[in-house]
Order: structure tokens, then C-alpha cells, then sequence
């Protein structure tokens, strides 16, 4: 299966860089970008074939590597 | 007394934080690879700055799973002196041995330039040497410094007296144009609750001989060959 990790920076936390980007934004003429948050995301390829069980192991290593509980949360798709 | 010096891929200061220790300080060092899980007889260690691993992922999310770290982890749960300067501090976040994280900074530019850092705290094996309120000249160097924990983490920081650099003017008044990073509080350097765990963004070990235009940051390093001659360590009192 495949698990899809999308990180972001929790809503409590200031983005420098996706602040800078939407100033870009704005700059180009892009008014109506109201505002950016950066994130990462990550594609995991998972031996398992259960779909409870894929995102069990996506949500452990989101946990303890992919995202930082301090200023990062996550949401996690699996096909 | 002897430095253990943990080595990462990506580490860059730790060729200056052997030449501060060993040939400014003149005492023991050695540099530890990370592979090693052996602390090698070392009396307090560093951390130090660079880009380990890359800055892959965050800035030391994969360094503290190094090898090196479990032992790093019981060093300083029985109370050993360890000192993580910028990378080494990021690293020591990752690791929650101290809480919060770091952002990048708020001109979201990397930042190579002099500042000063008052000292807040005395009772720590980093800056014991010193006195409170005394400002220090010393570099820093990185791209994500702005230091990041909720409000209920730094008032709980402040109540046990954590904070123990703030980034100051030169006559160590808190100012939002001499915080260079946007750090929260001001904040350049914590210790953990039993205060043998420092954190610091600016490099001390650039900084311990007037040529390099600062001598301030041999005051973090005397203070914990100071710390040990004493006998106890002024974290476990």
C-alpha cells in the first residue's frame, strides 16, 4: 500500500517561509492569495496490504521522525 | 577534565570546539564519532554546530538517531555536563532533552554575524564562570535560530530559571532589532530542568581568543572545567 504524509506547521506556529512566499504572491499581482503555509509531504510505500494497518505505521514514523509534535501536525491518506 | 566531541556528518565546528578545548582552554579532547556508543572516558560534551546530515528533513532530526545519542541520552540523564552549540542544539531539541524547537528565522535569510547574549543564569555547568546580567560577544551562524515553544512551555521555562542567554544589545537591554532570529523571549540559550544540559545558538568556541574578535564564549567553556574542579556539579546541588 501506499501511504501519503502531509506535514504542516501547526496554525499556532508563525511560517516565515510560506509568509515570504504569499508577499511573492502578492507582489506577481496575486491579491487574492489571502495567505500560504509551507508543508512537506511524504510518500511511503508500505509491504502491508491492510489499510488499518498501513496507516498504524504511517502515524509511528510521522511520530517519531516525519513531523516535530512541537510545531508540526499531520494527516495521513492511504490507497 | 576531558571534552567529548561528537562528530556527525555535516558537523563543521567541531574542529574549532577541539581548538578552543584542547589548545585555548588547554585541556583534554577528543572527538567522538557517531557511530561510536562509547563516550570515551569524556568528562562533558559537545555538540557542535554545523548542518548534520544535510539539515535532511529538520535540523537535527536524523542526527539524534545516531548511535551516539542513547549514550549521549544516559550521560545526561546521570547528571554529565552537555553542551549542543547551534546544530548541537538543534539536535538536543530533536531529542527532547530540552523542549521546543526552532523555526526558521523570521527574515527567513541564514544569518552569519556578531550579536550579544546577556547571562541570566549563573547556576549552570556553562555559565557559572560568569555573572548575571554580564553581556557576551560571540557569532552566530544559521538559518533556523528562532527559537519556538508554546506559551504554557515558556512560562513554564521561565519559572525554573531555564532561559540562561537572551540576545541583548551591547548593554544587554532586550530589544526586538537585537533579537536576530525572532526567538521567543529573546532567546538564545536553556538548560534543561536539571540545568547540566545547555543549549546555545551562538558558538562560544568561536569566540575564545581576542584575534577572532570576541574571547567571551571561553566563559561557557571555563565554566564547566570550573564546574568539575569544584568537585559537584552545580546542576546537581
Amino acid at each position: 500500500m501506499r501511504a501519503r504524509v502531509f506535514v504542516t506547521l501547526k496554525p499556532s506556529v508563525f511560517d516565515p517561509q510560506g509568509r515570504t512566499i504569499a508577499d511573492a504572491l502578492h507582489s506577481m499581482g496575486y491579491g487574492g492569495v489571502d495567505d500560504v503555509r509551507q508543508g512537506k509531504y511524504f510518500e511511503l510505500d508500505l509491504a502491508t496490504t491492510e489499510a488499518a494497518q498501513a496507516k498504524k505505521l504511517a502515524a509511528e514514523v510521522a511520530d517519531k521522525l516525519l513531523a516535530n509534535p512541537v510545531i508540526e501536525s499531520y494527516r495521513i491518506e492511504v490507497e | 577534565m576531558k571534552f567529548g566531541i561528537v562528530v556527525f556528518p555535516g558537523s563543521n565546528c567541531d574542529h574549532d570546539a577541539y581548538h578552543a578545548t584542547k589548545h585555548v582552554l588547554g585541556q583534554d579532547a577528543e572527538f567522538i564519532w557517531h557511530k561510536d556508543t562509547d563516550l570515551k572516558s569524556a568528562d562533558a560534551l559537545i555538540l557542535p554546530g554545523g548542518f548534520s546530515y544535510g539539515d535532511y528533513l529538520r535540523t537535527g532530526a536524523i542526527a539524534r538517531f545516531s548511535p551516539i545519542m542513547r549514550a549521549v541520552q544516559s550521560f545526561a540523564a546521570s547528571g554529565g555536563p552537555v553542551l549542543g552549540v547551534c546544530n548541537g542544539f538543534q539536535i538536543l531539541l530533536e531529542a527532547g532533552l530540552i523542549p521546543g524547537a526552532m523555526l526558521r528565522n523570521r527574515s527567513v535569510k541564514f544569518l552569519c554575524q556578531q550579536v550579544h547574549v546577556r547571562v541570566e543564569q549563573i547556576d549552570t555547568p556553562f555559565t557559572c564562570a560568569g555573572r548575571k546580567g554580564q553581556v557576551l560577544q560571540m557569532p552566530i551562524a544559521h538559518g533556523e535560530g528562532n527559537y519556538f515553544a508554546e506559551p504554557d512551555v515558556i512560562a513554564r521555562l521561565e519559572a525554573n530559571r531555564q532561559v540562561i542567554f537572551r540576545y541583548t544589545n551591547a548593554e544587554g537591554v532586550i530589544t526586538n532589532e537585537d533579537n536576530p532570529n525572532g526567538s521567543a523571549a529573546a532567546i538564545a540559550g536553556l538548560c534543561n530542568e536539571t540545568r547540566n544540559v545547555v543549549g546555545l545558538m551562538p558558538h562560544p568556541e568561536r569566540a575564545c581568543e581576542a584575534s577572532l574578535g570576541s574571547a567571551d564564549g571561553l566563559i561557557v567553556l571555563e565554566s564547566v572545567v570550573q564546574s568539575l574542579r569544584s568537585g559537584a556539579l552545580i546542576g546537581q546541588a
